[in-house]
């Protein structure tokens, strides 16, 4: 009996079909509803968001573009590059001591590392902005003598509440980046070395144009990490009275006690931020990853794409693609095709 | 495939080859207790072509790696045309070499790997002219003509793919265009064709095939009995570290006189 029905439904199958076979897919029912229930909630907090008149977009167009808060988006933007570049050149060096086969740099590395990791950056922004107590002097002279200088400034003079930050916020992430850039390096397999030594490449030439390009390939991720932490980040500054942008948009709800629309500009600023280094990754990774994998198309070939396909879509079931509908498609396509490269 | 290379001296109508003599004397290396080169030496003549042979684990690699002083050793002695590859001998002692000389010496021995080991992020070409570049051998223009040329001789013409684009043979390939890009004088090989799938192993020997013919020292270190029979003059068996048996083709890989040679050709075939 079994073995009957077993023969039928094989003779089923394997009959041949008159027609293409058409493919009915699989309908996720469950996905449909969570994601119906999803759209509404967000129809209901934007709505919120217009209908709700303690948001203030009255006061937050008021302040968006204010000189207050562009000052204190120039002082974010410019700590974070300062200490984002500072941090990561002397990752850089931090991570070769590490590696290196000197016990010595090694070491050097290792406890530079364990420090910056340790003290918190407020701790350390504090220290730095009152090393005039410890060290009312800073300048060259003799070694382990008080008395004699050759030329010295008054500590307080050079160290700045904004030098205070940057020199602190450089050097802690300087410990961060070391360890992200040795995990990069140590991920290249150990035959690149081997085959650029053969090869009796210098040790700059290995190193720049051989491992790191590859180990760019996994420090990216995290370095943008980084950064875009290190933009939010620099609201330390706050603890030496430094107008970054955060610490702008609390001065002024200070005075006017508007804190959501003001916390609003910050929130929206540093979203915008946060989309264009976004934005920029996505293109340097894609760079780094030139030859080693095959890239998919970028988001905006895709869009082009699948708005070109819909278009198509539409044309057939008019049942009458119309000419001009056709050759406009093919040339989005070779457009995109081109930019995809 | 013929090869013309106008860098070397035509062997058909000129005298033998004069450079490329590796001397290797009494070497012997350690990897902490294990000893795994143990009084090795040979003398390879220049223009010769010899192959290695024997059981995984049996030092192999690592002999060609002392070679081009990737790896140190403990005791002996290894020259290219009498000279120390990492060492300047001064009377009695061995001074190391500040590592820009050791580089520069380094490039008259080419290795290739098992394993390729291009460098992904370049294409076949900026894989081929990055040593003469930075090495400040030739110009990039003259750089990128010799890689074209040399990638002509191996038999690929796409010179801007990415190694990942290319198959394992044209990997290999490539691999070797990249160390004769330098003009080395010994050309050492390490297992060419074990990564390899078995219809890509013919492409590459035909290769170093062509290269046994032109007056290149030749090392081999190979699993490929038959071809090791055809291009060789001479062939080395070792086993722990130690040189079994040497002689021509026909008599090791034929005829071993050693019952353990027999008994690994046994095994191989
Ligand atoms: N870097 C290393 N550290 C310690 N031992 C090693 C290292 N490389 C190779 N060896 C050991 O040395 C011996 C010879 O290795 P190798 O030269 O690679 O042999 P072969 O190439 O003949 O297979 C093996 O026992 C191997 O385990
Ligand atoms: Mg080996």
């Amino acid at each position: 009996m079994t073995q009957v029905t077993i023969e039928r439904s094989a003779e089923i199958e394997t009959e041949e079909p008159t027609e293409p076979l058409k493919v009915v897919r699989v309908r996720h029912w469950g996905r449909w509803a969570v994601s119906a229930v999803i759209i509404l909630l967000i129809a209901q907090f934007l709505w919120s968001l217009v209908a709700n008149e303690k948001y203030g977009w009255g006061t937050f167009g008021e302040y968006f573009f204010s000189d207050a808060v562009l000052d204190g988006l120039l002082m974010t933007l410019w700590l974070t590059v300062i200490s984002i570049v500072g941090g990561f050149i002397i990752g850089t060096v931090l991570a070769v001591f590490r590696l290196s086969s000197s016990t010595l740099l090694n070491a050097v590395a290792w406890w530079y590392i364990w420090f910056f990791r340790s003290v918190p950056i407020l701790v350390q922004v504090l220290v730095w902005y009152n090393l005039g107590y410890l060290y009312p002097r800073l300048g060259l002279g003799t070694p382990f003598t008080d008395d004699f200088w050759i030329f010295s400034f008054p500590t307080t003079s050079l160290l700045t509440a904004f030098a205070a930050v940057a020199i602190g916020l450089t050097l802690h992430q300087a410990a961060y980046s070391a360890e992200i850039i040795r995990g990069g390096i140590v991920s290249v397999d150990a035959g690149q070395t081997h085959a650029a030594a053969a090869l009796g490449l210098p040790r700059r030439v290995r190193f720049f144009r051989i491992i790191l390009p590859q180990a760019a390939r996994s420090i990216l991720p995290a370095g943008f990490n980084e950064i875009v932490g290190q933009v939010k980040g620099t609201s330390v500054a706050f603890i030496v009275a430094l107008p970054e942008l955060f610490y702008s948009v609390q001065v002024i709800y200070g005075r006017n006690q508007q804190i959501i629309p003001l916390l609003l500009v910050a929130v929206v600023w540093y979203a915008i931020i946060t989309t264009v280094l976004s934005v920029v990754q996505y293109y340097v990774e894609r760079r780094f990853s030139r030859g080693t994998v095959d890239l998919p198309p970028t988001p905006i070939y895709r869009a082009k794409k699948q708005i070109t396909d819909l278009w198509h879509r539409l044309g057939e079931e008019d049942g009458k693609a119309s000419p001009a509908v056709t050759s406009q498609t093919d040339t989005v396509t070779s457009y995109t095709d081109k930019e995809s490269v | 495939m013929t090869i013309i290379d106008s860098n070397r001296p035509d062997p058909v109508d000129d005298a033998a080859p004069t450079v490329g003599k590796v001397e290797i004397s009494h070497l012997t290396k350690y990897y902490g207790a294990n000893r795994v080169l143990d009084d090795v030496s040979l003398t390879v003549e220049p223009g010769e072509v010899v192959s290695i042979v024997g059981p995984s684990g049996s030092g192999k690699s690592t002999l060609l790696r002392t070679i081009n002083h990737l790896e140190t050793f403990d005791a002996g002695s290894v020259t290219v045309d009498g000279r120390y590859i990492g060492y300047e001998r001064r009377g009695d002692t061995l001074h190391e070499l500040r590592e820009a000389e050791v580089l520069k010496r380094r490039a008259q021995v080419g290795l290739v790997f098992q394993n390729f080991n291009l460098f992904p992020n370049l294409t076949a070409r900026e894989n081929i002219t990055i040593a003469p570049v930075s090495l400040k051998r030739l110009s990039q223009v003259e750089a990128d003509q010799r890689a074209m040329a040399l990638l002509q001789r191996v038999g690929l013409h796409d010179s801007e793919k990415y190694p990942a684009q290319l198959s394992g043979g044209q990997q290999q390939r490539v691999a070797i265009a990249r160390a004769l890009a330098l003009d080395p004088k010994v050309l050492l090989f390490d297992e060419p064709t074990s990564a390899l799938d078995p219809e890509l192993v013919a492409e590459v020997l035909d290769v170093i095939r062509d290269l046994a013919t032109v007056g290149t020292t030749l090392i081999i270190v190979t699993h490929e009995i038959g071809f090791a029979r055809e291009v060789s003059d001479r062939v080395v068996f070792v086993e722990d570290g130690r040189i079994i048996e040497i002689g021509p083709p026909e008599q090791v890989l034929r005829n071993p006189i050693n019952p353990r040679t027999r008994d690994f050709i046994g095994r191989v075939l």
